[in-house]
């Protein structure tokens, strides 16, 4: 379904990513893992396009991500929904409002049609109660909650969750990891980057292991945990697991 | 003369609607002001060069001339250089020339006040924006700004008050507010200490009266921080 190649990416001196490649068929969930610095976010954003990559391309059932065609860009990346570490909810804007927003301005949904579907996904993540609060009146949890109903509003094909719990209290992460699980168990095809390697054997299909920007190994989710090729997963898996 | 003498109802409703009119010179730059403000930030942020210099050169040129060298340029020199473009003689409204003169000399202001509050305005904002499909303009009117403009309340009271202050410079050409029509009554009683001080306490009460409702605004917006 979605197919990123070759690519990479330079931050001045720094090679943030190198020659990554991945690709990740419907209903998937990919979990991107590996040491700190490794290029594992810059790798989402560049498949997102929220970072541009300086090589390789990004093409979505076929079709390539080009920003210099701007409608058909556009058009793309709106398939795709995007979750971020530090959620980056609308402050001014009430949780409805901020899963409306788009729906109603870029959907060109109306009023009404939004505000159902705003209140459908938020029943999902289990907020409908705080659906007249401001984000600063939420808890971590509830702000990431809020941001995936947000996501999932736009009606993705694909979610792409930036370190989703990283940011939170440790308390707070199960919540979210919930959701996450529910809408991987009703198919939805998800890149995941994170810390969580609980999450990413129960409910990843695919692990993808980074290290200093490349692509280190590949390989389905239970068999990385049991049996990693690479020596540098290995070592990453014996220092990440506290026995 | 006493000061109840010069008290009369008559002397303050002339004092009264003067300040009238000073406020509403001083409210309409402020508007008119935000809106050139709005613009040139999003020109002065922009990508495109061209759009960067030209904010640049209009910024430079209001902040960098006297506000009185200002109202007389647009007073006594534009009608020339209009009349030598059109050859038909013009003669300018002095309430729209010191408008106009407000409004250009605060836009100049406010642009490099909305555009360090557009700067401080966290980077994931923009990224959320952007995921979701938002257009530039939905997400500067709907995103940015509120944002931006809720950051920006106290400097931009601060224009608030300098503009009732500056308002009073427009006297100069004629424009009859609180300082022409002060002025006015000094001359009528040869006495300029009653009609100044009473001035001033007008003056002063627009402007702490702005001061006060400000600081509640404020407070009101701090609670969805």
């Amino acid at each position: 379904m979605i197919k990123a190649e070759h690519i990479s990416k330079n931050f001045g001196a720094l090679h943030a990513l190198s020659d990554a490649s991945l690709s990740v068929n419907k209903g998937e969930v990919v979990c991107l893992i590996g040491p700190s610095g490794s290029g594992k976010s810059t790798f989402l954003r560049c498949i997102h396009g929220l970072e541009t990559p300086d090589e390789g391309k990004v093409c979505l059932d076929g079709q390539v991500l080009d920003p210099s065609k701007k409608q058909e860009y556009r058009q793309l990346r709106n398939r795709m929904g995007f979750v971020f570490q530090h959620f980056n909810l609308f402050p001014n804007k009430t949780v409805l409002d901020n899963c409306k927003l788009a729906q109603v301005s870029v959907l060109k949904r109306s009023d009404q049609e939004a505000e159902e579907k705003a209140l459908y996904y938020l029943g999902k993540v289990g907020l409908l109660e705080k659906k007249d609060s401001y984000p600063n009146q939420l808890s971590g949890g509830q702000k990431q909650r809020v941001a995936i109903a947000r996501a999932l509003c736009m009606d993705p094909e694909i979610m792409l969750f930036d370190e989703p719990t990283s940011a939170l209290d440790p308390e707070m992460i199960k919540e979210v990891l919930e959701v996450m699980q529910d809408l991987a168990a009703q198919g939805m095809t998800m890149i995941v980057v994170t810390h969580e390697m609980g999450f990413a054997r129960k409910v990843g299909s695919k692990v993808v292991f980074l290290e200093a920007g490349k692509v280190v190994e590949e390989s389905p989710s239970e068999e990385f945990f049991t049996s990693p090729k690479s020596e540098r997963a290995k070592e990453f898996l014996g220092k990440v697991f506290y026995d | 003369m006493t000061l109840t003498e010069f008290l009369t109802k008559e002397n303050i409703l002339f004092l009264l609607q003067g300040a009238g009119v000073s406020l509403a010179l001083a409210f309409g730059a402020l508007f008119i002001g935000m809106v050139i403000g709005v613009i040139l930030a999003a020109a002065k942020l922009s990508k495109v060069k061209v759009f960067n210099w030209l904010a640049n050169i209009y910024v430079e040129l209001f902040r960098g001339t006297p506000m009185l060298l200002q109202i007389f340029f647009f007073y006594l020199a534009v009608p020339v250089l209009i009349s030598m473009i059109t050859g038909a003689r013009f003669r300018a409204n002095i309430y729209v020339v010191a408008l106009t003169a407000l409004s250009l000399n605060s836009g100049a202001y406010q642009t490099e006040l909305i555009r360090s509050g557009i700067q401080g305005v966290e980077k994931g904002q923009w990224e959320a924006s952007d995921t979701l499909g938002l257009s530039y303009w939905t997400m500067m009117f709907q995103v940015i700004l509120p944002q931006a403009f809720k950051r920006i309340i106290p400097p931009l009271v601060s224009e608030f008050i300098t503009l009732i202050k500056d308002s009073s410079l427009a006297s100069c050409i004629g424009t009859t507010e609180l300082m022409y029509n002060t002025q006015v009554l000094g001359a009528r009683y040869y006495n300029y200490l009653y009609p100044l001080s009473v001035a001033a306490v007008f003056y002063l009460a627009m402007t702490l009266v702005i001061s006060f409702f400000a600081r509640r605004l404020e407070r009101k917006m701090a609670a969805s921080d």
